[in-house]
């Protein structure tokens, strides 16, 4: 085991202090030592993409980030978009248009799509299916998700 | 699924962290984006010793140019910064293009320009694009410095020159002669995904349309960037019309290439790809270099 480090991490707007070793994800650290288990694993090689969250405002993969490359920045999780009582527009989306079916993918699809709706507020097909690829999903075959991203995105650009 | 223990070291300038590889040598490795490296860590395919995390080099992130007109690349520099830059639209239209079909949106954020050459994926977009454009890499050591030309830098798969000791600092990109164009085609099956075969091509016309220069180079035809030769010759001089291009891509999949077989296609098929991929190619930069 090599020597654990002090890291101070944002997340959801919280500030997190923590000894981490450098070799803890992560997506890892966002699970098991701050239990936010929203964000999902799967493949933890960069592919799926269900461990998608924001750092410092840009979608990454956290299975691809050491926790210790945190230290002094800013994480957003799916735990930061909407709650039960109040979801975010395209959580509410994804609802109505049965864009889940077991929610494994869901996290990811959620934070890949939030942020891109900010950078394509009127977005086609085309630009959702290819922002898309980079999150796998194994149930629905795609067309509802596709349906409930142009739903939130006019909802959002309160048309 | 889980990396290996490893010491973890995250200089802010690049003096210090040249000290660092030094003091390691070959137990360190540089840590850039780790789009590669951490899935390699995370399937312990690879173990380092000790990572030097150069995340927190600002002098790394930059893109600008040069007194003598090329442009300059910071090793740092992610991915999506690039894709986005006005200048490299500008100057360098032919790495905007391509820099979507590097994985996806998630990846680039994270992804780093210099690390994507340091890897030398022998699929990969940026170092094939690098050695077509004529690219310099500025190498940097504690003890010294030099520049190599991309044509040079890769020896094989996911290998470069670099000693463990050495940083790739920067890029640079040469600023084109009037009248050119460079074009970047490939064949993948899936977007995202790592290409088949892929081309990218210079081309300089004089004034009458005539090829002056060519520089054609593929990927996925070999171990590494692999820049042809003969096709250019059978372009060179010649005027740029459909036919010399359509002559210059048959010698490009008869003459220029060897590709072998595996399991996601046979050595004809690519063969077939590179003469496609190779014609398309000429006639995109052809006409850009027209207007
Ligand atoms: C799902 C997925 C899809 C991908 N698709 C593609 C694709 O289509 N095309 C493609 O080209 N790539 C693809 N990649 C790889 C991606 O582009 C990587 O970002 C890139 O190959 C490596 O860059 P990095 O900054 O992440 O480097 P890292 O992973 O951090 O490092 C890669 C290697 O380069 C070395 N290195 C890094 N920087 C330097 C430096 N400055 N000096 C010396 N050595 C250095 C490291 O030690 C390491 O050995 C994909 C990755 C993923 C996860
Ligand atoms: S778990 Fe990170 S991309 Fe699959
Ligand atoms: S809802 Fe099951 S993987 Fe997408």
């Amino acid at each position: 085991m090599s020597k654990k480090v002090d890291i101070k991490v944002t997340v959801n707007g919280k500030l997190y202090e923590r000894s981490v070793e450098p070799r803890m994800l992560l997506s890892d650290f966002i699970r098991h030592e701050l239990g936010l288990t929203g964000t999902h694993t799967g493949c933890e090689h960069g592919v799926c993409g269900t461990c998608t969250v924001w750092f410092d405002g840009e979608p990454v993969r956290s299975c691809l980030m050491f926790a210790v490359q945190a230290d002094g920045h800013e994480v957003h999780t799916v735990e930061s978009l909407g709650t039960p009582d109040n979801l975010h527009p395209l959580q509410q989306a994804f609802m109505e248009k049965h864009a889940l079916q077991c929610g494994f993918c869901t996290p990811g699809m959620l934070m890949t799509f939030a942020h891109f709706i900010q950078r394509h507020p009127n977005p086609t097909d085309e630009e959702i299916r290819e922002a898309m690829a980079g999150n796998l999903c194994r149930c629905t075959g795609y067309e509802n998700i596709v349906e409930a991203v142009k739903l939130a995105a006019q909802r959002m650009a309160g048309k | 699924m889980k990396p290996a223990a490893f010491e973890y070291y995250a200089p802010v300038s690049v003096e210090e962290a040249l000290d660092l590889l030094d003091q390691l040598g070959y137990d360190g490795k540089i840590l850039a984006g780790g789009q590669s490296l951490i899935p390699a860590m995370n399937f312990r395919m690879a173990q380092p010793h000790a990572l030097v995390d150069l995340n927190r080099v600002k002098e790394l992130f930059y893109i600008k140019s040069a007194p003598d007109g090329s442009l300059l690349i910071g090793a740092m520099t992610r991915d999506v910064t690039v894709e986005f830059d006005k200048m490299v639209a500008e100057r360098l239209p032919v790495v905007t293009e391509t820099m979507p079909l590097v994985g996806y949106y998630q990846n680039r954020t994270r992804g780093t320009y210099g690390g994507n050459l340091a890897h030398a994926d022998p699929t990969g977009q940026l170092p094939t694009i690098s050695v077509a454009l004529g690219a310099r890499a500025h190498i940097r050591s504690k003890t010294g410095e030099r520049w190599v030309e991309m044509d040079d830098f890769y020896l094989g798969p996911f290998t470069t020159i670099l000693e463990p000791q050495e940083m790739l600092v920067e890029v640079a990109y040469p600023a084109l002669p009037p009248r050119s164009a460079a074009s970047f085609k490939e064949f993948t099956r899936q977007v995202g995904a790592t290409p088949m075969v892929g081309v990218a091509v210079l081309v300089t016309l004089d004034d009458k349309n005539r090829f002056k220069n060519a520089k054609i180079a593929y990927l996925g035809v070999g171990e590494k960037p692999y820049a042809a030769t003969e096709c250019v010759k059978v372009l060179l001089g010649q005027e740029a019309t459909a036919e010399a291009i359509r002559a210059a891509a048959e010698t490009a999949a008869q003459k220029d290439v060897d590709p072998g077989t595996d399991i996601h296609g046979t050595a004809d098929y690519r063969r077939n790809l590179v003469n496609v991929l190779t014609r398309k190619a000429l006639t995109q930069a052809v006409q850009s270099a027209k207007k």
